[in-house]
């Protein structure tokens, strides 16, 4: 049976969808209006599944599986909201504020950050969790973008934008746990003479906070569009 | 039936949220029926009452004197909220956390002082390390975020709260807003 | 080759012995060179040669005494000796064939005669460089037998029958894992040997790459036989120095001798391996990671599905094993799947090789078969807790397990029991904790591990153990409220079910096991600020709820 023809049928939250054998239990949910939370996913990008907020309940599993990269089979019975995925993410989401320095009030993206508005949407009002209060620095050596490290929650999209659609690989991860930090180049600052930047601004687009911008700008004059990536991808695959 | 009695505090914040709490303007009168202000930085009283029934605080624990009134206020007030992003979050008085109160002090008393470079000591409180959400030191009933949470926010929340019922912040609110 | 020229080298070897009296092991593993016992085998070998005796020097691995270092072995006569000390070459030569001296004389039977050496059947007794003397204790039959008598399929089916799991931790059946990656469609499959051994106080495998390397190459021979793959790779961490030079010299043997490269033993069967560096970190040790290092990338895990068994090492189909699992391999294809899973209890067959250290007499490996009471590990062969001291916990499975107090000593130590008391099998260390240890501090130390570890890929792990160990420690300085401590708990749980890897899925372990057995602890730091075990200093300032 070819892959076109072999449509699986499966349940998300009591009701019956189909779907194709290579989509996603997330693909098929926000198909079919179901919001599934996610911060590292991004149509357009491969998923990598790390920021754990996707997470849904299979029946019969004790597990917990990631939508973004867990494909549908059939007879799956998901569920996307429950008691126990709620506390999860709020406490993922308590886990980012206080890891870095997020100061909504004064950031670039009050307004337009993914995290301000999960934050709400998942009715998360104050931290349990004490807040780490690192020192961070900020890049403003490009001439047109500025990267903020106290607001980055290394969902890694601009790591992946750069590499899979510019095709220029400028951005990466280095460090470890949380010591992480995404850097341009070999850790030499962005708008270095010999940086290999194309200034494309895509990670700024894609960028789901205020820790990537555009100088001059603040987010409720300017929000990002990350809208262009499946475009892109649709008409790269039609050549 | 007897008014409620409130209590508005003002720590480490930059008095915002009570602009905003005034901003309900016409609204307030409607309240004040329900409400007494007992306390607040607009009320000509020096000491925290003993009694009261629902305080709002503004602001950050930045020195040790927010920590005592906050402990105080927390021993002598029946549903405590913790009002706009400092109070819950430390947000803008939080920002000198990473780099130490010393700086801070260095920068204001004797970098950018043109006369007298010192540092005060005396009547005025030490500062703590780190600056910290109320809720970090009592507990907290409710938490209102916001910078500052706006003047419906406000509304909303009190009326439902006079009324007996549990508002929704989330739907009202968030940080940052 | 095939078996009568293995027979042929077997009995040259033998020949060889046979023209010396006596055989003098010295072990040169990590342990005991760290006391200069290479100066000790020259001083040896010095006085052999003063005296013109019939003695043959043999530099061999792990004896697994390790507390008892450096060990020598005498041979035909089987007399172990203790902390010898390169004073002691000559007494040891004139004292051949007689009693050696008192302070020498190593005779712990309870140790040795409960073990069962599957794996370790020739660590301390051939040079682990040597080839030859590895065939003439039956090395590469194995081999040779699966090539020429039997069909890959054959093969898979013994690993099954022999009820072999994944000795790095998981206790995944090997049979299963082996018959995934044969019938994967593929031109080119891989085969991996993980041996970045990381768990704090484990060295079973690199000891076995020190003692035996000849036993890993030939069971991932044999796996690429069965599998279908003609590349292997070792993945060694490179704070191995030892276990790395010997694997190398080894590699280049096993060429020499035809066991690795094209037409093997005259079959169409090639195979090679390479050695692949590991650079210190510990979750590289986790399939997906160690894969995306090999393949020079930063070394994260992803998440599976797929399975290496489908998509691996550059989207190949892999089959990925622990060093001890492929050590196990060359006995069962010799001796058969069923004499492997007449050893062990259960479902937990063979034996299992455990790292013993900490609070405990006879530190050292120790190979025991499946199923033996925990009682008889820790008090038998290990000698107990010394200096009188009164034993509280033992620490198995590394930062991914647990704590199993004294009233649950007498489980027996199979896959299933040691999950079912809140810990793990784990790739094998074993740290027993005697009532100096607070338990508090000991979750501590492994939330600390697994913080500094954590690739930073998924934000429970990255983050949450960070804040895991801040309470930890605000409980260990008593400073904690109650409050804090159900926050640790929520975190528990956060950090366990949505964590990407085994990594952060079991950083939570040790909290949650010693707060099962111990709480009581917890309890006495929170709201007493006392660390009955003197361990912990508290600070004695205002705590707030």
């Amino acid at each position: 049976m070819s892959a076109a023809t072999d449509i699986k049928t499966l349940v998300i939250n009591g009701q019956d969808v189909s779907a194709r054998p290579d989509q996603t239990i997330l693909d098929v949910a926000r198909e079919n209006g179901i919001n599934i939370p996610t911060l590292c996913h991004l149509d357009g990008l491969t998923d990598v599944g790390a920021c754990r907020l996707c997470l849904i309940e299979v029946k019969g599993q004790n597990k917990l599986f990631p939508a973004c990269v867990t494909r549908v089979e059939e007879g799956m019975e998901v569920t996307t909201e429950s008691e126990r995925l709620a506390k999860h993410r709020r406490t993922i989401l308590e886990l980012l504020f206080a890891e870095r320095n997020h100061i909504c009030a004064v950031c670039v993206a009050n307004g337009n950050c993914e995290l301000q508005s999960l934050s709400q949407e998942l009715g998360l009002t104050h931290v349990r969790l004490p807040y780490r209060n690192p020192e961070l620095n900020v890049d403003a050596s490009h001439e047109r973008f500025t990267c903020d490290h106290n607001r980055c929650i290394l969902c890694t999209r601009c790591v992946r934008v750069c590499a899979e659609i510019e095709g220029a690989h400028v951005w990466d991860v280095m460090g470890r746990g949380a010591d992480c930090k995404v850097i341009t180049d070999l850790e030499t600052p962005w708008g270095d003479k010999n940086s290999s930047c194309t200034k494309c601004g895509k990670c700024v687009q894609v960028c789901p906070t205020g820790a990537l911008y555009e100088k001059g700008k603040v987010g409720i004059e300017k929000p990002k569009h990350p809208e262009f990536l499946p475009y892109l991808n649709l008409m790269r695959e039609a050549q | 039936m007897s008014k409620l009695k409130v209590a508005t505090v003002w720590l480490d914040g930059c008095s915002g949220c009570h602009m905003s709490f005034l901003d309900m303007d016409e609204r307030l009168l409607e309240l004040a029926e329900k409400i007494d202000i007992v306390y607040s930085p607009i009320v000509d009283r020096k000491d925290y009452p003993d009694e009261v029934d629902l305080a709002l605080v503004e602001g950050a624990v930045a020195s040790v004197d927010d920590e005592a009134k906050i402990k105080k206020i927390r021993a002598h007030t029946k549903f405590l909220i913790a009002m706009g992003d400092c109070a819950i979050t430390g947000n803008v008085p939080s920002m000198r956390n990473p780099i130490g109160p010393q700086a801070i002090l260095d920068r204001a008393y004797i970098e950018n002082a043109t006369l007298q470079q010192q540092i005060p000591t005396v009547l005025v409180p030490k500062l703590l390390t780190v600056v910290r959400p109320i809720h970090e030191f009592v507990k907290v009933d409710l938490h209102l975020p916001g910078c500052p949470p706006s003047a419906n926010t406000f509304y909303t929340v009190l009326t439902a709260l006079l009324a007996g019922e549990t508002p929704d912040i989330s739907a009202l609110t968030r940080f940052g807003a | 080759m095939n078996l009568e020229e293995l027979q042929q080298i077997a009995a040259s070897v033998h020949a060889d012995n046979e023209q010396f009296d006596f055989e003098v092991n010295v072990c040169q593993g990590t342990g005991c060179l760290s006391q200069h016992s290479d100066q000790i085998m020259a001083q040896l070998i010095k006085v052999v040669a003063e005296k013109g005796a019939k003695v043959h020097v043999r530099k061999t691995g792990c004896m697994g005494l390790c507390a008892a270092g450096p060990l020598v072995l005498v041979e035909p006569e089987n007399q172990l000796l203790q902390h010898v000390g390169v004073q002691h070459a000559e007494s040891v030569i004139t004292h051949l064939g007689k009693e050696p001296e008192k302070e020498l004389q190593c005779n712990l039977r309870e140790h040795f005669d409960q073990q069962v050496h599957v794996v370790l059947e020739n660590s301390g007794r051939i040079d682990p460089e040597r080839i030859d003397e590895y065939i003439a204790r039956d090395g590469y039959e194995g081999l040779v037998k699966a090539l020429t008598e039997m069909r890959p399929v054959d093969v898979v089916q013994q690993i099954t029958e022999s009820g072999l799991r994944g000795r790095g931790g998981g206790g995944y059946p090997t049979g299963l894992k082996w018959g995934m990656v044969a019938k994967a469609v593929s031109e080119t499959k891989y085969v991996i040997c993980n041996g970045d051994e990381g768990d704090p106080g484990a060295f079973m495998d690199r000891s076995v790459l020190e003692s035996d390397p000849q036993r890993v190459i030939e069971g991932m021979a044999i796996a690429a036989y069965a599998v279908g793959a003609s590349k292997g790779y070792v993945y060694v961490r490179a704070e191995y120095p030892l276990a790395v030079s010997r694997l190398t010299a080894s590699l280049r043997e096993a060429r020499r001798r035809g066991f690795l490269g094209n037409n093997i033993c005259g079959t169409p069967f090639n195979f090679d391996i390479e050695i692949r560096l590991g650079a210190g970190a510990f979750v590289c040790g986790e399939e997906t990671a160690l894969i995306a290092s090999i393949e020079g990338q930063r070394g994260t895990p992803r998440v599976r599905p797929p399975y290496p068994a489908a998509s691996g090492l550059w989207g190949k189909p892999t089959l990925i094993n622990n060093v001890e699992t492929f050590a196990n391999v060359p006995p069962i294809l010799r001796k058969g799947g069923a004499w492997f899973a007449a050893i062990g209890k259960g479902k937990s067959k063979g034996t299992k090789v455990f790292a013993l250290t900490g609070k405990i007499k006879n530190t050292g490996l120790v190979e025991v078969p499946m199923g033996m009471k925990l009682r008889d590990i820790v008090e038998g062969i290990g000698g107990g807790v010394p200096d009188g001291r009164t034993f509280k916990a033992v620490q198995t499975g590394g930062p991914s397990g647990g704590c199993i107090p004294a009233e649950l000593l007498d489980i027996e130590v199979s896959y299933e029991s040691l999950v079912q008391a809140g810990s793990m099998m784990g790739s094998g260390g074993m740290i027993v904790m005697d009532d100096t240890s607070c338990m508090v501090n000991v979750a501590k130390f492994f939330m600390e591990f697994c913080m500094t570890e954590s690739c930073g890929k998924c934000i429970p792990c990255r983050a949450g153990t960070v804040q895991m160990h801040e309470l930890l420690s605000k409980i260990c300085e008593g400073r904690a409220s109650m409050d804090d401590l159900d926050l640790l708990i929520d975190l528990c749980g956060t950090v366990k079910e949505a964590s990407l890897c085994g990594l952060g899925q079991t950083a939570p372990n040790p909290v949650l096991s010693t707060l099962r057995y111990f709480k009581q602890e917890y309890m006495d730091h929170i709201q007493n600020k006392r660390c009955s075990a003197g361990v912990c200093t508290m600070t004695h300032e205002g705590v707030t709820a």
